[in-house]
């Protein structure tokens, strides 16, 4: 069993849905973007961390914004898992990055720095199923779990296919739409949700969106795991205090 | 025989599809209505009947006698899709794309552009098939080309200025990529070039290789044989695919031509297939101009609609398998071609065009007089007035 799946299972013991947090690295400085991820870890149960990307597509304002500060600092894929690998931290980290990065450094390479980095997971939100062939192979060889999306555009038939393909979970887009902070979910989320765990035996994340405890709680009560990552860029851009959103976040996580 | 692409959307390794999981099934829909369109008479009589009348099809092959006299070797024809309606060969494109996207029941429209020729093409198949129409384009671009932008505000559409990244045609397709994956349930992508995740470069290739079957039968007319020689620009590639497509059955030969921009030593270019690495870009495997990291590179040309760091995959396969060659031409030699084609015979090309004439023109020089020579003329030079006299 992989260390994501691992953590799922404790958590749904303890009735508790997964608070899965993100950070683009290299924001505001690659150093400063480390630190929070230390703080990222005592509160979450997995930490995402982005590689930043010149054209980020499936991302909104804040992402893009992040990646780009991060960008002009001159942070790179190899510096970051070189840093990351140093890391002490207990909890999965999974590795967010658009497909070309990994291309340009190599995709086998970028799989061999990423064991090295201990990276649980990784998630490459322009990879779909029928493209996933290119990682597939050297993810189970380097033991990482591949994450896979699906979309409230996804039919039944994608969705099943999509879970079958994914490992540690399955990531489930909440709006059709880019990554951002949102005040309203869309109405039919908490029905797709449950659509999905129906058709995927395995633990099922959702994203993009979320921001506040409200939100969480309610999702909590459906999903295994709750991803939060425009949110977290807006709470270091403003000064706001991490630890205190973050307790926040956790306990909304935990049900009953 | 060449048969390409794959089910999958590859041109050898080139192509597929790498875009959100949201988009997946909006591409698989469209690749669907369009094998059956492909099919349907009715569908291509509507535009076969838009083409004609409306865009102005067939466009003449124009046998440039002066400027062959002038260069004193191969005999220059020029494709005029400058004469086309909204002055280029985007409309080929729009008007099929948009003639299928109210098939599928879609009614608003986006697209992006350029140097605006797309914008103004896609605005107008909006207006005149009755379909609502979002532009998204650079600053940088709308400042360079405000005749465009006016041109399409006035037939209609809102024009969103991008003012995120480089500011011209990659970030305003990253844009234009965004609206799609939020209002992907009720909007059509018109997209500008053969770029893309599949069908795109498929579709769009199929739709401008009206350019290529038209001078095909044209030059057989005029002259009884095939040319020794097909050129054409690229940026994206759409107008020298649908040029070339039709002759890779042949032994014509065949060359593309990317902007150099300050020169290819300056990294103020936009040569992607001399100096592009494989990789991803807007959904699509291909070269692409990026850094050692894999971060996607500022581009420059003169001509803003070959400003583009990607290119479509089918030209990448091609210039891997050797069946077209590429080469660049630079602003200044752009410039200098844009000129003597008005001078010698009247014609006011694009600027993207014009980068194609240059290198059109020293190639045929370089022929003896019994071979012929065929510039596909994109588009026509209007938008660009200001930006040359500021060169010449």
């Amino acid at each position: 069993m992989s260390k994501i799946s691992e953590v799922f299972e404790s958590l749904s013991k303890k009735n508790e849905a997964a608070l899965i947090t993100y950070l683009t690295a290299g924001y505001p400085t690659l150093d400063a973007s480390l630190n929070y991820i230390k703080t990222l870890a005592q509160y979450s149960d997995m930490i995402e961390i982005g590689v930043p990307f010149s054209d980020p597509i499936a991302d909104g304002k804040t992402i893009q914004f992040s990646s780009q500060i991060a960008l002009k600092s001159g942070v790179n894929l190899v510096e970051i898992l070189k840093r990351v690998a140093g890391l002490d931290i207990k909890k999965p980290i999974i590795l967010l990055s658009y497909l070309n990065p990994l291309i340009a450094l190599g995709i086998e390479e970028s799989f061999r720095k990423m064991q090295k980095a201990r990276i649980a997971g990784l998630i490459v939100p322009d990879l779909v199923i029928e493209e996933s062939e290119l990682l597939k192979e050297l993810a189970l060889k380097y033991s990482i779990d591949l994450i896979h999306l699906v979309a409230p555009t996804s039919d039944k038939k994608r969705i099943k296919l999509i879970g079958e393909a994914t490992k540690g979970f399955i990531y489930c887009v909440s709006v059709t739409g880019t990554t951002g902070v949102r005040k309203k979910l869309p109405y039919k989320l908490l029905s797709f949700i449950s659509l999905v765990k129906s058709i995927v035996q395995k633990p099922v994340a959702v994203g993009f969106g979320i921001s506040h405890p409200g939100q969480i709680k309610k999702l909590s009560k459906v999903a295994d795991g709750i991803i939060i990552g425009s949110r977290i860029i807006e709470i270091i851009r403003n000064r706001e205090d991490l630890n205190f959103h973050l307790k926040r976040f956790k306990q909304a996580t935990m049900r009953g | 025989m060449y048969r390409l692409p794959d089910k999958n959307g590859y041109f050898g390794k080139f192509g597929g599809r790498f875009i959100p999981e949201t988009l997946m099934p909006a591409l698989l829909e469209i690749e669907d209505a369009y094998r059956q369109l492909k099919e349907e008479k009715k569908f291509q009589d509507e535009l076969n009947s838009y083409l004609r009348n409306y865009a102005g099809r067939p466009t003449p092959l124009y046998f440039a006698h002066n400027l062959s006299e002038r260069l004193n070797g191969a005999k220059i024809f020029l494709k005029r899709e400058d004469l086309l309606h909204t002055g280029a060969h985007k409309i080929n494109n729009t008007l099929a794309q948009v003639l299928l996207a109210k098939k599928i029941g879609k009614k608003r429209i986006i697209a992006e552009t350029g140097a605006g020729q797309h914008g103004v093409a896609t605005a107008t198949a909006c207006a005149a098939l009755g379909l609502e129409c979002v532009i998204y384009m650079g600053k940088k671009d709308m400042n360079r080309q405000q005749t465009n932008v006016k041109k399409m505000k006035l037939l209609g559409a809102e024009v969103r200025m991008v003012d995120s990244g480089t500011q011209t045609l990659k970030d305003a397709i990253n844009e234009a990529l965004r609206d799609w994956v939020t209002n992907v349930n009720t909007t059509y992508y018109c997209l500008g070039s053969v770029v893309g995740p599949h069908p795109y470069p498929m579709m769009i290739r199929d739709f401008q290789s009206v350019i290529g079957r038209e001078t095909k039968k044209q030059i057989l007319e005029i002259t009884g044989r095939l040319p020794q020689l097909l050129v054409a620009c690229v940026g994206g590639g759409s107008n020298a695919i649908g040029f070339f497509y039709p002759f890779l059955d042949t032994k014509v030969k065949m060359l593309g031509v990317e902007a150099g921009g300050l020169g290819l030593h300056t990294q103020k270019h936009s040569s992607t297939l001399s100096r592009g690495r494989i990789g991803v870009l807007h959904g699509a495997m291909s070269l692409v101009l990026q850094t050692n990291d894999g971060q996607i590179m500022p581009t420059h040309s003169i001509a803003p609609g070959l400003d583009y760091p990607g290119v479509g995959p089918e030209h990448a396969y091609l210039k891997t398998c050797g069946r077209v060659q590429y080469t660049y031409c630079k602003d200044q030699d752009a410039v200098r071609a844009f000129k003597i084609l008005a001078e010698s015979e009247g014609i006011i090309p694009a600027l993207e065009s014009a980068h194609a004439l240059a290198i059109g023109m020293k190639e045929a020089k370089k022929m003896g007089k019994d071979k012929i020579v065929i510039i596909n003329l994109s588009g026509r030079g209007d938008k660009d007035l200001e930006l040359v006299e500021t060169r010449l």
